[in-house]
């Protein structure tokens, strides 16, 4: 159900341009130009501020839920101060075929004139290049590791309730009481407090500013509006950005124009990644909109427009633009706020409620990229719900996904939260595992696996450019055991993970001292308390992960290695090594016998599924409980938004018989094609991995839609979830499109150009993604059923 | 005790209730002209060769103990052969080793109230390996169904009957000369079977494919539906033909003799059910 209004905004949303906005870009190199001498927090505070009360109000026809990032739907700011896109960079967002943003001709000559001139050599990008070492960078440009922190600052972090229950003028008062108790005279952190803490009440007092700014142009289009139902609106939406964030919300309508204004000033402040959203929505709307109802103030009608209007607002912003090799880890116009819904309450009660159900009926009907949606599912949540879910996952455009709420309590007990915090917690960006409002949860870069796995097999040389990159682990073809390959892959790593974290040290130390996010800061439990920003372990809670691509991958060709090799003697060493060298050059008998006759993952098979457990305890070990410099410890997760088509584009042919160049395995799932016997085999061969020692897994499986027709066909698909979950699963999602629509859609793509299917830990236009993901996701096995 | 099987299918979900485990065993009385198992007919191993697969690579020769002469089903070929061109169907196994690949969806039969099917082939074929399967699943408490085609000397089925916790039981034509003529045998044993079935078990789902010319004419229909309801029968599945199976005559060596026949069309499918339906029968569109 979506009435006239809706509609139109969702298709002018649908139909707007993603084009790059200098706006943002001028303003702050402008403020920078003249700012005077102060802290780094109130510095930012002061440039936050300066955007706020500058960059222009947008209020569209017809909208109730007001507000953009840029001037306009879908203008999408840059952020130099972080990295300064060139000329060069520009032309190629322009131009290139998949996510590309307009970029005007005004735009360029702004760059050329004043943006690149001032920002050359001062922004974030450049300062992290310059402080990286030989090593790090090796390893960066050979694609061993990304960095999230190159053009993007961190962020992964999603809002709990507090915001409800309190407005910025409360928080103001907070932070007021946090200056009055700093002890100048013991504390010698008392200084940096003090400034951290006047720089958070500069931007309370900018977000109000903003609001109001939106209360005004409301009231001005008010005066000149001649649709007296308009006008009423108008002078509606007046009222409400007059009250919120100042104030604590009142009602519904309020409770949502107050995130959004949150939810505009962090993504503002700074391009966070994975942007921020507001965790369990349902529970946060249920206490308004159920004394709406009472009072007869909110009908359940007026509650679903304004939802789906606030859906809207998140679709009007794309991504900021994305260059290089950023571009390739995550190439997607899908910013990553992902809605949670279901799941727990702090108490540890079943959290459904009516609001649920009509914000699954809210994702259904809007079918839009953003913002992402996901079910937590708990062991107390009621079939309805997540049977609902399922009917809306039939329809085969990727959302919501599904995930274990149970389990992610258990991930974050584990990591030392408090029960109450782990049941606030849930999933954010694609499946990351957080506690919401208290903690900073920072990814820092995809880890190729895979590429260490290549290393180790070249004693260290990289067969792309024959460069000794890593450590001299010996012959390969000296190895006695598959047990002297694994230790070589062990020393491998750790020497690649200790470059990595080192980096990410100091990238951080970077952020900390030239970057702080006071506003964020805000709203992120302990930052007022300690007077410590959110960049800065301000957080409760400070984790940082390194994010392992190509499980499925690496397990497949260990075990071809084991089974090929060692067990069975089909091959030397030699002649496998060989064979990968001319990429199968007329070795195609060797590649289909690595290909088909090796036991793989995804199959319920202990052969193979031991050896994933065994590549996922040497990361695990190697990773877990490292310490970062917020206070906090590195752990693991397991997904890779679009990196593993980059990350097999910088690896020769492998022992699982993929050929040089070719994607690796996404998240946890299997080898594209590996898995045979069905989606049972595959859940079974993935839960054997402990998920409670990771912050987050991403499993794919891809379905006919012939095999969820009907209601056994519901009711088979989340018995399957439950069965995953009750094997302590993490994370599930499903493609419902058959491989003959794809190619299709592949064949002709301006027939297709709705056509939405699941990626990774989100959904994405099939037609926008690189024809390398195109192939890949066709690949991936469609479980059918006769 | 061993039996032969040629394929065991984890999440089959149109056989029954739940999420089960199919178990296909090999060898079939009937050869009905839309099967979409060929393979299944046979009670011999037999080499599928896919053409499509085959890179003409020859270690297929090299291995072969007939040489040119008569293919002895050994295997060898499929063993060798890294493409996956050639396989060999038909596996002979002891009860327990299905009973391992049964036990590993238990945690999926538990929750959706699924189980293990019995089907093939004709698993009545092999009645006594059937049995002890039957037995083996009792212990473990895991739910039983068999698809037959109700061939079969009524003593086998009644052996098995009192072990089976459901029957999914064929009847493709009620005309006994088109019966003959499209699957190779008499339908009279078939409703015998039927009608002594139903006497014994209470839970049985007759299954009717419907077959485009042969056995979708409304007098096919009605005649089926009165004989189940007769029975006391209460439920019916039509299972609309499909030509999944097609390619696979080819990769056997055999001629498909329904080409170009296409699936009966949604409407004719629902007016089918409805027939059905009207007979007080609850119908499932698929199974």
């Amino acid at each position: 159900m979506m009435n006239e209004r809706v509609a139109t905004l969702r298709e002018q949303s649908l139909k707007a341009e993603a084009r790059v906005s200098t706006e943002r870009a001028e303003l702050m190199t402008r403020f920078y130009k003249s700012a005077g001498v102060y802290s780094a927090p109130v510095l930012r505070a002061l440039a936050f501020k300066f955007l706020m009360e500058n960059k222009a109000i947008y209020i569209g026809d017809g909208e109730l839920i007001v507000g953009e990032r840029g001037p306009a739907p879908k203008a999408t700011p840059t952020y130099p101060e972080l990295c300064c896109h060139s000329l060069q960079d520009l032309e190629i967002l322009n131009s290139r075929e998949k996510v590309s943003y307009t970029v005007s001709e005004e735009a360029r000559r702004v760059y050329e004139e004043e943006i690149i001139p001032f920002w050359r050599g001062r922004s974030m990008r450049d300062i992290i290049f310059d402080q990286m070492t030989a090593e790090w960078k090796d390893a960066y440009d050979s694609g061993i590791f990304t960095e999230f922190m190159e053009q993007r600052a961190p962020g992964h972090t999603v809002l709990d309730d507090k915001i409800y229950r309190k407005g910025f003028l409360d928080f103001k008062k907070d932070i007021a009481q946090s200056l009055e108790k700093l002890d100048y005279l013991n504390d010698p952190d008392a200084y940096n407090k003090q400034e951290q803490l006047k720089a958070m009440a500069i931007c309370a007092d900018a977000i109000i500013a903003f609001a109001r700014r939106h209360a005004e142009k409301a009231l001005e289009m008010a005066r000149f509006e001649s649709n007296p139902t308009r006008k009423k609106e108008l002078e509606k939406i007046a009222e409400v950005c007059h009250r919120v964030p100042a104030h604590a919300p009142a009602n519904f309508w309020e409770v949502l124009q107050c995130y959004w204004f949150v939810h505009l000033g962090v993504i503002t402040e700074l391009n966070t990644w994975d942007a921020f959203n507001p965790g369990r929505l349902d529970q946060h709307l249920y206490p308004f909109y159920k004394q709406g109802l009472e009072e007869g103030s909110l009908t359940k009608e007026q509650a679903r427009e304004l939802l789906q209007c606030f859906w809207i607002k998140f679709n009007n912003q794309p991504a900021p633009p994305k260059v290089g090799v950023t571009a390739e880890e995550s190439g997607t116009y899908t910013d990553f706020a992902n809605i949670n819904s279901g799941g727990l309450k702090p108490d540890g009660s079943d959290g459904v409620n009516e609001v649920t159900y009509l914000i699954l009926d809210v994702i259904d009907e809007m079918r839009l990229l953003q913002p992402s949606s996901n079910i937590q599912l708990s062991k107390k949540n009621p079939d309805r719900f997540l049977k609902r879910a399922c009917k809306i996952i039939r329809k085969g455009w990727g959302q919501p996904s599904i995930f274990n709420a149970d389990m992610i309590v258990e991930e974050l007990l584990r990591q030392g939260k408090s029960i109450e915090d782990a049941r606030c917690g849930g999933a954010s960006g694609c499946v990351e595992t957080g506690a919401f409002g208290k903690e900073s949860y920072i990814l820092t870069g995809y880890f190729n696996l895979v590429k260490i796995l290549e290393l180790t097999l070249n004693n260290g040389i990289d067969p792309r450019t024959g460069r000794q990159l890593g450590l001299k682990t010996g012959d390969p073809a000296q190895f006695k055991t598959i047990e002297d390959l694994l230790d070589a892959f062990k020393r491998q790593l750790k020497y690649f993970i200790d470059v990595k974290i080192k980096g990410n040290n100091i990238i951080e130390r970077l952020y900390a001292a030239h970057m702080p996010a006071p506003f964020l800061s805000i709203v992120i439990d302990d930052c007022i308390a300690k007077g410590k920003d959110y960049n800065d372990g301000g957080a409760r809670y400070n984790t940082n992960y390194i994010q392992g691509v190509g499980l499925g991958s690496i397990t497949d060709c260990i075990s071809a290695i084991k089974y090929h090799v060692f067990d069975q003697h089909n091959l030397t060493m030699q002649e496998l090594l060989e064979a990968l060298r001319v990429n199968f050059a007329g070795r195609e008998k060797v590649r289909l016998l690595l290909l088909n006759k090796t036991p793989r993952y995804g199959n319920d098979d202990d052969y193979a599924d031991d050896i994933m457990k065994m590549v996922f305890d040497i990361y695990y070990n190697e990773v877990n409980g490292r310490k970062n410099t917020k206070g906090g410890v590195y752990r693991i997760n397991l997904l890779p938004t679009t990196c593993h088509v980059y990350f097999g584009s910088v690896i020769g042919a492998t022992p699982d018989g993929r050929k040089a160049g070719e994607p690796l395995s996404e998240g946890i799932s299997p080898v594209q094609g590996a898995d045979r016997k069905g989606p049972t085999a595959v859940i079974k061969s993935a839960a054997k991995m402990d998920h409670a020692r990771t912050g987050g897994t991403l499993l794919n499986q891809k379905f006919t839609p012939q095999v969820l027709e009907g209601d056994s066909g519901i009711d088979n698909l989340a018995h399957l979830v439950r069965s995953y979950f009750k094997m302590d699963g993490h994370h599930i999602q499903f493609n419902v499109v058959d491989a003959a629509t794809l190619r299709e859609a592949q064949a002709n793509p301006e027939k297709y150009r709705d056509l939405i299917v699941r990626v990774a830990g989100y959904s994405d236009y099939f037609c926008d993604l690189s024809r390398a993901l195109q192939d890949e996701i066709i690949a991936r096995t469609e479980h059918k059923s006769f | 005790m061993t039996g032969t099987i040629f394929d065991i299918m984890r999440y089959s979900i149109h056989d029954g209730p739940g999420i089960r485990t199919t178990v296909f065993l090999k060898g079939c009385p009937l050869s009905c002209w839309w099967c979409h198992n060929p393979e299944s007919q046979s009670a011999k191993k037999e080499i599928l060769f896919n053409r499509d697969r085959c890179i003409g690579c020859g270690e297929c020769k090299t291995v072969c103990p007939a040489g040119d002469g008569k293919c002895l089903a050994c295997g060898n070929c499929a063993g060798v052969c890294c493409s996956g061109a050639r396989e060999l169907v038909g596996k002979t196994v002891e009860p327990a080793e299905i009973i391992k690949e049964i036990e590993k969806d238990l945690i999926f039969y538990e929750e959706s109230g699924g189980g293990v099917t019995f089907s093939g082939g004709e698993p009545l074929l092999q009645a006594d390996f059937v049995q002890c399967l039957l037995e083996l699943c009792r212990k473990r408490e895991i739910h039983t169904a068999i698809e037959t085609s109700g061939f079969a000397p009524l003593e086998k089925l009644l052996q098995l009957s009192a072990g089976t916790d459901l029957f999914l039981y064929d009847l493709k034509l009620m005309d006994d000369l088109k019966h003959q003529k499209y699957t190779g045998v008499s339908n009279r044993l078939i409703i015998q079977n039927l009608r002594a079935l139903a006497a014994q078990h209470d839970n049985i789902i007759v299954r009717v494919p419907v077959i485009p010319g042969i056995n979708d004419d409304d007098g096919n229909i009605n005649k089926t539906g009165d004989f189940v309801s007769a029975l006391g029968i209460r439920e019916i599945n039509i299972l609309p033909y499909h030509k999944a199976g097609m390619d696979k005559y080819e990769r056997i060596g055999r001629t498909y003799l329904l080409p170009g026949l296409e699936p009966p069309t949604g409407e004719r499918v629902a007016e089918l059910a409805g027939i059905l339906q009207g007979k007080g029968l609850k119908v499932k569109i698929g199974g």
